[in-house]
């Protein structure tokens, strides 16, 4: 990573433009995407359907916890806390009489305003400790859920609300909640990275130090993005737990959620929309292979990820931009590559 | 290497370095630097801020690789070799900002600089010896210590490894004008051991002062070569700041 | 007397967290790693303690002198090899790798040995206690384990402060640059390091292994509480990391008492205090003179 971004445009003189890619044309595909996969319960089979939809599941969590760590630096492997979270706040909004597809939102609400008051902790904390201590967090918050027996304690508890459904409508629209929900959260994502936000962000990702230093409001931007990554997640457990529908603690925390979104990042490439698409991809033609071979999706996916982030750190989808100079959602700022043309910076820490 | 004549150390060549060039990420640091050093000899680089003069010592420590360029030890190419494996060749490199051990005593911080030591006039006695204070506070916690005393610590902690080329980057940094003298004092000594001295400063004076020759860098370019005497104030002060030099005439913010 | 049972069992337990913790300390403290891979390292060590001894004819105990020079040389290697190479981009990709080597061993071992329990059998032993009243007992074996934590915390103390390459050890973790241009290969020395960690989370391991049934996912919560009883005592203090585990151990007893769902809650509320509070965490030092 940081040996492909150059040094912190507050430190050089270069020409910063935006991509100039022609939003029409992301406008046109974004239309045809939503149609298709709107569209795809009546054009392709009930088991493609069911696939489909924990794939976006995964989608949504990967793209969070790449907004997460590959854009704000900040590397959790507590995720899973906030998908436990979401999933057990739609049981709770059920079993209170709510439909669960309405309890979605309120559900995502009630991630956001839980992960708010840990930012205040978290942020006293870098690196690995940041990491740890989102893990503790994350497994505080599944040993609360066990002491709650309204919530069916260490068993878990069926979703109420969704017994006056058929079984394939069921399957229906759970498959629209989950792709409606992944929709919302990708153009959300490509909305933020477009914003203000999104150029503090790549001035973080550059040099934090000169960030903070060049007047970026770090914390504030840090705590957002956190905040709106735990809200992310929380949407990712409630349909999940829609599509259960059977909400079990050991399931809604696994780390297994950890290590699936930091996988799907890591190995279509972070710090990117399109990555964590790639990665996902990858990881259901993974498991849709193997799938009669336990967990051997998951060391291979695993072993794939480290094997990337050693030799190829930017990703698959790096590895394709770097050698076409293609992007599918140009968000990001570039530099110009005349200023470069210059041999040397004035006067800096070279001595 | 270049056959000019003040180029050249006037006893047997330590350390050769051959058409060196250095990137800093997109920026080359140090470009196309040739220049020797001979027992018991001081050369002292000057230069302004960003000339490249701590990345051209780094290099020849092993610190940076170079992109094109030799460096070359007592006839032996050393180019590829790491950092550690220099010191025991025979360069010690005192880095900018002493970069002493925190947690080590002032006796460790020596220790460790002699763990890999070759036979020679220097031990933790010698350096004792040249800075008396040091005995009294061997056991003291070094970040406890004045910054010129941090300063002798760690010309000390380079010298018990008995190099036969001692680099000094920036000595005097951020060090009172009589703190900077009594580290000066030591030159003397340690040439008179036969050892070659590379000396990077910033204050040409101090510099010139001790060197046997000087040699200016700007822009990473070499801009000067020559001995003290034969110099002129006017043509140091050209190849500082680059003034009459059309190519590189801009840029150049001297601090 | 129910309160002193609970500082002594939490004291007991807390010498195994020590133990635990020391490898994870050291390699935080030199390479500034912290490896989410620890508590699965341990695990293999118990597995090895389980199937692998056997094979050699051997007696059980013996398990010791086998698997911890083992786990040292693996350590070196893995150290020498995948960490150096995470190391060499940047702390982001090391906590990445180390992550998703924690993720792949556990699941290794759970296609290998399935996620039944095992335990390394030592026979009787493991249930004998000194009963030293109507209420307290006190198991041989976490007597044991405690007093091979204050052994093994002592020896690296003094194998750090005394000797030279212990004293290497220390200016490596200081700067490891600086400790270049002194003539030490900092790579070889964290791979000692990381031997050292390696050998005493596999005596961990099998400490583990003894006292309690595991399955292979057992690593996650072994890497918690020791990540738990280093910070509380604080990163670079050795007894720190003693003290550290003892309290983790009491408060855990404590939450235990009123609740046995409350037993790792606790440990965790105090962890969370600590880190709130003062996250260099008790014994915590803050040293430095280059920054």
């Amino acid at each position: 990573m940081s040996d492909t971004t150059l040094p912190s445009s507050a430190e050089l003189p270069l020409l910063i433009e935006r991509s100039t890619f022609s939003p029409i044309y992301t406008l046109v595909g974004t239309v045809i995407v939503f149609a298709f996969f709107t569209a795809a319960p009546w054009i392709l089979a009930a088991s493609w359907v069911s696939v489909l939809s924990n794939f976006f599941v995964l989608l949504i969590m990967a793209t969070m916890w790449n907004l997460l760590a590959g854009y704000a630096g900040m590397v959790s492997i507590g995720q899973q806390g906030f998908v436990g979270l979401g999933a057990y706040a739609t049981l709770y909004f059920a079993i209170k009489g709510m439909s669960p597809f309405v309890a979605i939102p309120f559900a995502v609400l009630a991630c956001a305003i839980i992960a708010y008051p840990i930012t205040y902790l978290l942020f006293r904390l870098r690196g690995g400790y940041f990491a740890v201590a989102t893990w503790v967090i994350a497994d505080s918050a599944m040993l609360l859920i066990l002491t709650v027996a309204l919530l069916g304690g260490g068993t878990g508890k069926y979703l109420p609300g969704l017994t006056n459904l058929s079984p394939s409508e069921l399957d229906h629209d759970t498959y629209l909640a989950t792709w409606f929900v992944a929709f919302i959260v990708l153009v959300a994502t490509y909305f933020i990275l477009r914003s203000r936000l999104g150029l503090v962000l790549s001035s973080l990702r550059d040099n934090e130090t000169a960030a903070r230093s060049s007047g970026a409001k770090v914390t504030s931007t840090r705590r957002l993005i956190y905040v709106i990554a735990g809200a992310g997640c929380g949407a990712a457990g409630s349909v999940l737990a829609i599509s259960q529908p059977f909400v079990q603690p050991g399931n809604a925390f696994s780390l297994n959620w950890a290590a699936e979104m930091l996988f799907a990042s890591m190995i279509g490439g972070m710090g990117t929309i399109e990555g964590p698409i790639i990665g996902c991809i990858i990881f259901f033609v993974l498991q849709q292979s193997l799938q009669n071979l336990g967990a051997w999706y998951l060391i291979i996916f695993g072993a794939v990820a480290v094997v990337i982030a050693i030799w190829q750190p930017r990703g698959i989808w790096g590895l394709i931009r770097d050698t076409t100079h293609f992007e599918l959602l140009p968000v990001g700022y570039r530099v110009s590559a005349s200023s470069l043309g210059t041999r040397r910076r004035p006067s800096r820490d070279v001595n | 290497m270049s056959s000019d004549t003040t180029d050249s150390p006037s006893a047997p060549t330590l350390l050769s370095v051959d058409h060196l060039t250095v990137f800093h990420g997109q920026l080359c640091a140090v470009d196309d630097v040739s220049l020797s050093v001979g027992a018991g000899e001081v050369l002292t680089i000057i230069g302004a801020n960003g000339a490249g003069k701590s990345t051209l010592l780094r290099t020849i420590a092993g610190l940076h690789r170079p992109a094109s360029g030799t460096v070359t030890f007592e006839g032996e190419d050393i180019t590829h070799q790491a950092a550690h494996q220099r010191v025991r060749v025979g360069i010690s490199l005192v880095p900018e900002g002493r970069r002493l051990f925190a947690s080590l005593t002032l006796e460790e911080n020596l220790l460790v600089g002699a763990h890999r030591a070759a036979e020679g006039p220097f031990d933790l006695a010698r350096v004792y010896e040249l800075f008396p204070w040091m005995k009294d506070r061997r056991r003291g916690k070094v970040f406890q210590f004045s910054g010129g005393e941090q300063q002798a610590v760690a010309i000390g902690r380079a010298l018990v490894a008995n190099p036969k080329v001692l680099m000094l980057d920036e000595v005097s940094l951020g060090l009172a004008p009589i703190v900077i003298e009594t580290i000066y004092e030591v030159i003397p000594d340690i040439v008179s051991h036969g050892i070659g001295v590379l000396l990077v400063e910033q204050d040409v004076s101090q510099g010139l002062r001790v060197a046997t020759r000087v040699h200016c860098l700007l822009e990473g370019k070499t801009s000067l070569v020559g001995t003290p005497d034969s110099l002129s104030a006017e043509e140091i002060e050209h190849a500082y700041f680059g003034a009459d030099l059309p190519d590189n005439a801009t840029q150049v913010q001297p601090s | 007397m129910t309160w002193a049972n609970i500082l002594i069992q939490g004291a007991l337990i807390g010498g195994f967290y020590a133990l635990f913790a020391c490898g994870l300390s050291l390699m935080f403290g030199v390479m500034k790693v912290i490896n989410l891979a620890h508590g699965d390292i341990a695990v293999v060590a118990a597995y090895s303690a389980v199937f692998l001894v056997p094979k050699l004819h051997v007696a059980q105990l013996w398990a010791f002198v086998v698997i911890v020079p083992l786990f040292a040389l693996i350590g070196y290697v893995v150290q020498r090899t995948l960490l150096q190479k995470a190391i060499d981009r940047d702390p982001f990709t090391t906590l990445l790798v180390t992550f998703g080597l924690s993720v792949v061993i556990e699941n290794l071992l759970l296609e290998i040995y399935s996620a039944n329990g095992q335990s390394v059998n030592i026979g009787e032993l493991v249930a004998k206690s000194w009963q030293v009243n109507s209420v307290i007992y006190v198991s041989y074996v976490s007597l044991v384990v405690l007093g091979t934590a204050v052994l093994v915390l002592g020896a690296l103390q003094i194998f750090l402060s005394r000797t030279s390459s212990g004293r290497l050890i220390r200016a490596v973790s200081d700067d490891r640059e600086a400790a270049q241009l002194c003539g030490a290969n900092y790579k070889h020395v964290f791979g000692v390091a990381a031997a050292i960690a390696f050998a005493t989370v596999a005596l961990a391991g099998i400490a583990f292994g003894i006292s309690t049934e595991f399955d292979p996912t057992a690593g996650g919560i072994n890497l918690l509480y020791a990540f738990e009883a280093v910070v509380i005592g604080g990163i670079g203090s050795l007894w720190g990391t003693l003290v550290g585990g003892i309290l983790l151990g009491v408060a855990q007893q404590f939450g235990a008492h009123f609740n046995l769902e409350y037993q790792t809650l606790a440990g965790n509320a105090l962890f969370l205090i600590v880190l709130a509070i003062r996250p260099q965490g008790l014994f915590g030092r803050k040293v430095s003179l280059n920054e």
